[in-house]
């Protein structure tokens, strides 16, 4: 059947990059930031994500070769 | 208590969106027959039915109760995570799975159905289908009206969205695409309630710095200062801690009855483990679960607790909304803290995560309910097996499909049931819930002694069942206002918190049943032979050793070692 590991690598790799994205356009924003405690969460959630959703895709493509 | 989201936020509700119908999409072409469909053909690996097992119990009324039980009773909320859930799951992994897998039973009324006889099966089966549509129903509508409280949505299309989104993937893929996607809203539900859990507790100068804020509320409601950051430390009486609850109430009601009850022999749950691929994954598949359960409470409980000390904190400005009657809307909790904390971008992941949650649940009771409809009630009662197996899986198939349609459909109905008279369908999810205590007592008493009788099974069941519900006629929770939290036949006992009257209720239907099951097995005649109950009943089952070369943490006794181990450091690092 399907490896879930590829959809939920590939979900969260997309995802992660878009946030990621926002969060490096969005760095000057001050105000959108108040409430988040000065923190840029949208940077830091967005690289999580895709290194998440990259180590995801890895395992399931190394498993994939082998077999 | 508007939360207004960009386009941002619903990109990224679109492309998960979009994955989970993808998920569907790509299975429907291995759904060849009914097997497939309804027990995802018995062939998921450990892990993901693991994290699927927990994730169909996280639904979104659960992660909205869960902070909001947080902000009520503290830390003591996590005895439902811990001691009212992890001894449990332990049990069914390495007690009760050999029976229910080696079985080949489909369902759990059909596991009833091999141990007793025709009635107890079908008596659980009603019980159970009536029950998963309308918790569905009732989620259903508290999720639309969420959409149209908070981000302004229509509550007539959320309603039906959501749920043709749930009915597509689970038309498509049956069970299996209801597993993945729960694999894949697990992971959406964690790292979604991440950023707040972290921005939350750094907010109010992490654990230490909450139990500083938390000491003055205890105190001014006359509990010690630290009522809320404790689990067993004020259990000594009832009336000492926020939970209201005595220690013999919270081991024997919830951890035990409660906990044995819903996580043993609910279907809904049990289907999960049933799908996995070997006996030994399906061992494994509770404590998989088991393992990222125990820190759930730190993304949904921890939150609420922070909201308590947030609400008492004029600087914060944070308030939760006042319900119907005045009170506290604690549901709103989480959704109140995502306004709070988070700033477009991962509010959008937030709220992702609060719809994932509603889908995992209802994908669950949808892919029960249709499982018990074909099986124990379709194929038991209209249409019996014929003698042509491929045939008879391609009919079962589409029975599961129409099923699947008409689960979702009926969800609907009862969710717009559940708008206009909420009370009686409260009312009716509380009395249908009574039946997990007395099943628990037959189906263990069921496995462990060999004498247990169809007839005295039956009858405990439902006598079992009865008396739950005459506790519940004749109890009421201190300042009910309403009969749905019971006293409707009269007021002989007044409990001081709801949690204690649920928690009595349940250890009465498992004494009852239990009592009436064995007095009764003594004076009725076993039917079934010792050959018919190989497999189903622990003392004539061979056991096999099927784990000989696995390492220790591939193995069920090692992995359960290992879960019973985390669980102890929690509760003592919480006590």
């Amino acid at each position: 059947m399907v490896d879930i590991r590829i959809p939920i690598g590939l979900m969260f790799s997309i995802v992660g990059i878009i946030i990621s994205i926002f969060g490096f356009f969005t760095m000057s924003n001050t105000e959108m930031y108040h409430k988040s405690l000065g923190i840029n969460v949208n940077i830091i959630m967005g690289v999580l994500m895709l290194i998440f959703g990259l180590v995801f895709l890895f395992f399931a493509f190394r498993k994939k070769k082998k077999a | 208590m508007r939360v207004d989201l960009s386009w941002i936020d619903y990109l990224i509700m679109i492309i998960y969106f979009l994955f989970v119908l993808g998920i569907g999409w790509f299975l429907r072409k291995f759904m060849k027959n009914a097997n497939a469909f309804l027990e995802a053909g018995r062939s998921m690996p450990a892990w993901v039915a693991g994290l699927a097992f927990i994730s169909t119990n996280l639904g979104a009324l659960e992660v909205m109760g869960m902070t909001g039980s947080g902000m009520k009773y503290g830390m003591l909320t996590t005895h439902f995570y811990w001691i009212g859930a992890i001894p449990a799951m332990i049990f069914l992994a390495l007690f009760m799975m050999p029976f229910y897998y080696g079985s080949k039973a489909r369902s759990v009324p059909e596991f009833l159905k091999l141990r007793y006889d025709e009635k107890t099966r079908g008596l659980n089966a009603i019980l159970f289908a009536v029950m998963t549509i309308l918790a569905s129903g009732i989620s259903m509508y508290a999720l639309a009206l969420l959409m149209e409280n908070v981000l302004g949505w229509n509550f007539d299309l959320s309603l039906w969205i959501s749920a043709l989104i749930v009915l597509a993937y689970t038309y498509l893929g049956g069970l299996s695409s209801a597993i993945y996607n729960e694999v894949l809203q697990f992971f959406i539900i964690v790292i979604g309630l991440l950023p707040l859990v972290f921005l939350a507790l750094k907010d109010v100068g992490g654990w230490i710095g909450l139990k500083a804020q938390l000491a003055p509320i205890a105190v001014s409601r006359g509990f010690a200062a630290d009522a809320f950051t404790t689990t067993w430390s004020h259990s000594g009486q009832a009336n000492a801690n926020p939970l209201g609850t005595e220690w013999f109430g919270i081991l024997f009601g919830l951890g035990f009855v409660m906990s044995f009850g819903y996580w043993c022999t609910n279907f809904l749950i049990v289907q999960r483990a049933f799908a996995a691929e070997s006996k030994a994954a399906a061992r494994k598949v509770p404590l998989i679960g088991a393992l990222p359960k125990m820190f759930v409470p730190f993304l949904i409980i921890v939150p609420g607790i922070i909201a308590l000390a947030l609400s008492h904190d004029p600087g914060k400005g944070f308030t939760i909304p006042a319900d119907a009657s005045g009170g506290l809307n604690y549901n709103l909790t989480i959704i109140m803290l995502l306004k709070q904390y988070l700033p477009t971008g991962v509010l959008g992941l937030g709220i992702t995560a609060l719809l994932a949650s509603f889908m995992s649940g209802m994908a669950g009771n949808v892919s029960a309910f249709n499982t018990v409809w074909t099986y124990d009630i379709y194929q038991s009662y209209i249409r019996p097996r014929t003698s042509d197996e491929e045939a008879d899986g391609k009919h079962y198939l589409k029975v599961g499909r129409i099923a699947t349609i008409a689960g979702i459909l009926l969800s609907i109905a009862s969710a717009y049931i559940a708008g206009k008279f909420g009370n009686i369908m409260d009312f009716l999810q509380t009395i249908f819930s009574l039946i997990n205590a007395p099943l628990f007592a037959v189906i263990f008493l069921g496995m462990f002694w060999k004498r247990t009788t169809g007839h005295a099974a039956f009858t405990g069941l439902l006598l079992g069942f009865l008396m739950a519900l005459l506790h519940h006629g004749l109890t009421i929770p201190l300042g009910a206002t309403s009969l749905v939290k019971g006293g409707w036949i009269a007021t002989l006992h007044t409990y001081p918190v709801e949690m204690a009257q649920n928690f009595w209720t349940a250890i009465i239907a498992f004494g009852v049943s239990t009592t009436v099951t064995v007095g009764l097995t003594f004076l009725t005649k076993q039917k079934k032979t010792d050959e018919e109950l190989n497999g189903l009943v622990y003392s004539l089952t061979p056991r096999t050793i099927e784990d000989k070369n696995l390492s220790w943490y591939q193995r069920p006794v090692g992995l359960a070692i290992l879960v019973s181990v985390i669980f102890l450091i929690l509760t003592i690092m919480f006590w």
